[in-house]
């Protein structure tokens, strides 16, 4: 049995005119015997396309629209910062519009690797225009779509739908329990990101003051009149400066691997949220529908008691019409559950897969940063002993 | 919230510590067995630490052999402050008198840890009021090891710990602020009066004669002034280590509620990450600022040998006009001359003294150099067993 994986690297920005352009490939991994089958849906096997930020946008805009009614958990875009993008458009080249972008670029391919990797959305056409096309048409509408504004979205549904305390059956309390835990869980990330966020803060000002020290050390080295002492000094110095690197590269890891992926499922999760919601609109709609046809029925009796036979053929109508979305309603609420459940648990065998491969991930950089640490004392301590 | 914010943030939280073993930043104390002194325990109740002075000698001098007082924090000051004030030491380096024992932000950090008590989870306040307990206890080690060392730096110079008010100090097993008020009166304030506020001008003032003095001069006052700067960087470095620490700390209680794989290894990590600071600060930073003392204490020498200068050069002027004026020349003669010999005096004992500060700074900043890399190594080495142990378990889930 052959197994199929797409990889995707988002890489090179490069900026043209005020905008920045992102450069994808999409390596297709195949696992397995049969290595010359294909995904018989695209055309190449490696292929590599130019978009826009504001292209990533739009097909979310899109996918949104199309499968969010199904109950699909669709993959939040990332967040567009508008502090951010004003740096780079106006132009500044420091290190922290760099930051940005290498901060835009990771969370690109993030959100393009979780895409690639829905069986769903694969299939999507409009997923295999965006990933195939050479130029995509200017998506409009994006700029409402804000990282804080999904959020918002997300929690207005669910504040309405919270007002509903109705339990639908036995089975629903399945879906009842997965819905406690998500929210839990997103309070938990969240009280997590900010400490993580405290910690890249921390580790940044060590940097800094590791900087100042070093510099410190240099010169009281230079004061020193004992020759092997001063020289211990200026050595020590040197460790510093080098301590002071590894600091700063472990101040990288801390966001670029645990923080955001913590803010990338803190969003996953409002989604998670959102699916839920979905179909308990779902299941309200039906009962809506149930109640309609009753009242609709109830029309009918009365007018059968009063003799009215034009309004009675209306009235017939009227119930057969409502039957019908009765029965098409309580199908999409069959439908949408199914989904959901599917998608909850790809979701959650995903997330687990994310969280075990970014952790062990940090835990590599925390390991080649002690690694390091280990050579740079080991080399200071024949200077130390060196002192007479 | 009233009684239970008291009852959280422990204040009055009395430790007690045996054994404490001397991790000194001066070396070659103590080795002399005519008198040993230690700090084998000391008692913390509120904000007053009671330590606990032990020795032991063979001396005739003392009553017995073997004893122990108990000495709060200002009997230490006040015995510092008798030394400096004996005009017959001004050619000694008196030992920087201990810093006051500063509980602050321990304290502070308990007091909002008792504040946020509520929005966290049992584990992670567990885990906080450890690391805070760790943290006081850190401070405490600290200040007995200054105590001490001040204590066995006098007991190891030849002259100091001949001293009548060392002796009572390790002696009298009274309460000694009763003596201390007494004190105060008696003794004059030789030193005290003089004005030390241009301290630095006075003596890069003076026209050296002697080079050894030309040189120490020179260095002392660059030197000075570099390892005050060294001492507070390196107090703000390992403040931000601390705090990088404590954030571990968080984060390996707020996984624990997260049913995340495998956090044993950060839990473990978060641990060796306060320990390195903690050791950082003991080694490098209390090398750091006690020195930066000592050189204070050295500059105090040069500055009392410039006034004894001072004084010799007033003394040849006053005698130039007596004979001028050929009125009180015996008296003139005897004052220059007793200028004289004070000031040869000083630079004799200041050569010594200087000389063999030289000495005791280079190898405690050996010895507490070697000790910091050597720890530095072994716990990233932990960190990486640690590290690599978690990640294979990862892997292989």
């Amino acid at each position: 049995e052959d197994s199929f994986d797409m990889e995707v690297a988002v890489t090179n920005p490069e900026k043209i005119g005020k905008e920045y352009i992102f450069f994808f490939t999409i390596f297709e991994l195949m696992f397995g015997n049969h290595l010359e089958t294909t995904l018989p849906m695209f055309r190449n096997r490696t292929f590599s396309v130019w978009r826009r930020f504001s292209d990533f946008l739009g097909l979310y805009e899109k996918l949104s629209v199309k499968h969010s009614l199904n109950g699909c958990i669709i993959p939040p875009p990332p967040e567009k910062s508008v502090v951010g993008m004003t740096k780079v458009k106006v132009g500044k080249d420091d290190s922290s519009s760099a930051d940005f972008v290498e901060r835009r670029r990771a969370a690109l391919e993030r959100y393009l690797q979780r895409v690639v990797c829905h069986p769903s959305l694969l299939q999507d056409p409009d997923v295999r225009e965006f990933l195939e096309r050479d130029e995509l048409p200017r998506a409009v509408g994006t700029h409402t779509l804000s990282g804080a504004g999904f959020l918002k979205m997300i929690n207005r549904a669910s504040d309405a739908v919270s007002k509903m305390t109705i339990k639908i059956s036995d089975s629903d309390a399945w879906f009842d329990n997965k819905l406690q835990e998500v929210e839990s869980e997103e309070l938990q990330l969240r009280k997590l990101h900010a400490v993580v966020d405290s910690l890249v803060n921390h580790r940044k000002e060590l940097c800094g003051n590791t900087a100042v020290f070093a510099k410190s050390m240099a010169m009281l080295g230079n004061s020193e009149d004992n020759t092997a002492l001063s020289r211990a000094l200026s050595q020590l110095a040197e460790v510093e400066d080098k301590m002071e690197t590894l600091h700063q590269e472990q101040a990288a890891s801390d966001f670029f691997i645990l923080a955001e992926l913590l803010a990338d499922y803190i969003r996953l999760l409002g989604a998670v949220r959102g699916c839920f919601e979905q179909r308990m609109k779902t299941w309200q709609r039906w009962q809506e529908a149930q109640s309609t046809l009753q009242k609709k029925r109830e029309v009918e009796a009365k007018l059968l008691w009063a003799n009215k036979p034009d309004k009675l053929q209306q009235a017939k109508e009227e119930i057969t019409e409502w039957e019908g979305k009765v029965t098409q309603y309580e199908r999409d609420f069959d439908r949408i559950s199914v989904t959901v459940r599917k998608e909850f648990l790809r979701f959650e065998k995903e997330k687990s897969n994310d969280f075990k491969s970014q952790i062990v991930k940090y835990l590599e950089s925390l390991l080649q940063s002690q690694q390091r640490h280990v050579k740079f004392w080991e080399a200071f301590l024949p200077e130390a002993k060196a002192i007479a | 919230m009233g009684p239970r914010s008291r009852h959280t943030a422990q204040e009055g939280d009395t430790l007690c510590l045996l054994e404490i073993n001397a991790r000194s930043v001066s070396v070659d104390l103590n080795n002399d067995a005519s008198l040993l002194i230690d700090i084998p325990d000391a008692l913390c109740e509120r904000d007053k630490v009671k330590f606990t002075v032990h020795t032991k000698t063979t001396l005739s001098s003392f009553q017995k052999p073997d004893f122990s007082v108990p000495r709060q924090h200002e009997d230490f000051i006040w015995l510092h402050d008798a030394l400096v004030e004996t005009e017959d030491y001004a050619g000694l380096i008196i030992p920087p008198a201990p810093p006051k024992p500063d509980f602050e932000s321990p304290r502070e950090k308990m007091h909002k840890l008792g504040e946020g008590e509520a929005t966290m989870t049992k584990e992670e306040y567990t885990k906080m009021k450890q690391e805070l307990e760790a943290e006081y206890l850190a401070v405490f080690k600290k200040t007995v090891q200054v105590h001490e060392v001040f204590l066995q730096r006098l007991s190891s110079h030849p002259i100091l710990s001949k001293d009548r008010n060392f002796q009572i100090f390790l002696e009298y097993d009274q309460d000694l602020s009763v003596r201390r008020k007494n004190a105060k009166e008696t003794f004059g304030s030789f030193f005290k009066n003089m004005v030390k506020s241009a301290d630095e001008v006075i003596i890069s003032g003076i026209k050296e004669v002697d080079d050894f003095f030309e040189q120490e001069k020179t260095f002392l006052l660059d030197y000075s002034s570099k390892i005050k700067d060294s001492t507070a960087r390196a107090e703000k470095m390992t403040r931000s280590h601390k705090n990088v620490a404590d954030d571990y700390i968080h984060i390996s209680a707020t996984l624990n509620s997260l049913s995340v794989d495998d956090n044993t290894a950060l839990k473990k990590f978060t641990n060796v990450e306060g320990r390195v600071a903690s050791d950082e600060e003991l080694k490098l930073t209390e090398l750091l600022r006690y020195y930066m003392l000592d050189i204070q204490a050295a500059k105090d020498l040069l500055y009392r040998r410039a006034r004894a200068l001072a004084d010799y050069e007033n003394s040849n002027k006053a005698l130039d006009k007596a004979r001028l004026k050929s009125k009180d020349i015996t008296q003139a003669e005897e004052h220059q001359q007793q200028c004289l010999q004070k000031f040869d005096k000083l630079s004799e004992s200041g050569k010594r003294e200087l000389t063999s500060f030289k000495g005791r700074r280079v190898v405690a900043f050996r010895k507490n150099l070697i000790e910091m890399a050597e720890l530095e190594i072994k716990h990233a080495k932990n960190n990486m067993a640690l590290l690599q142990g978690c990640i294979e378990l990862l892997k292989s889930n």
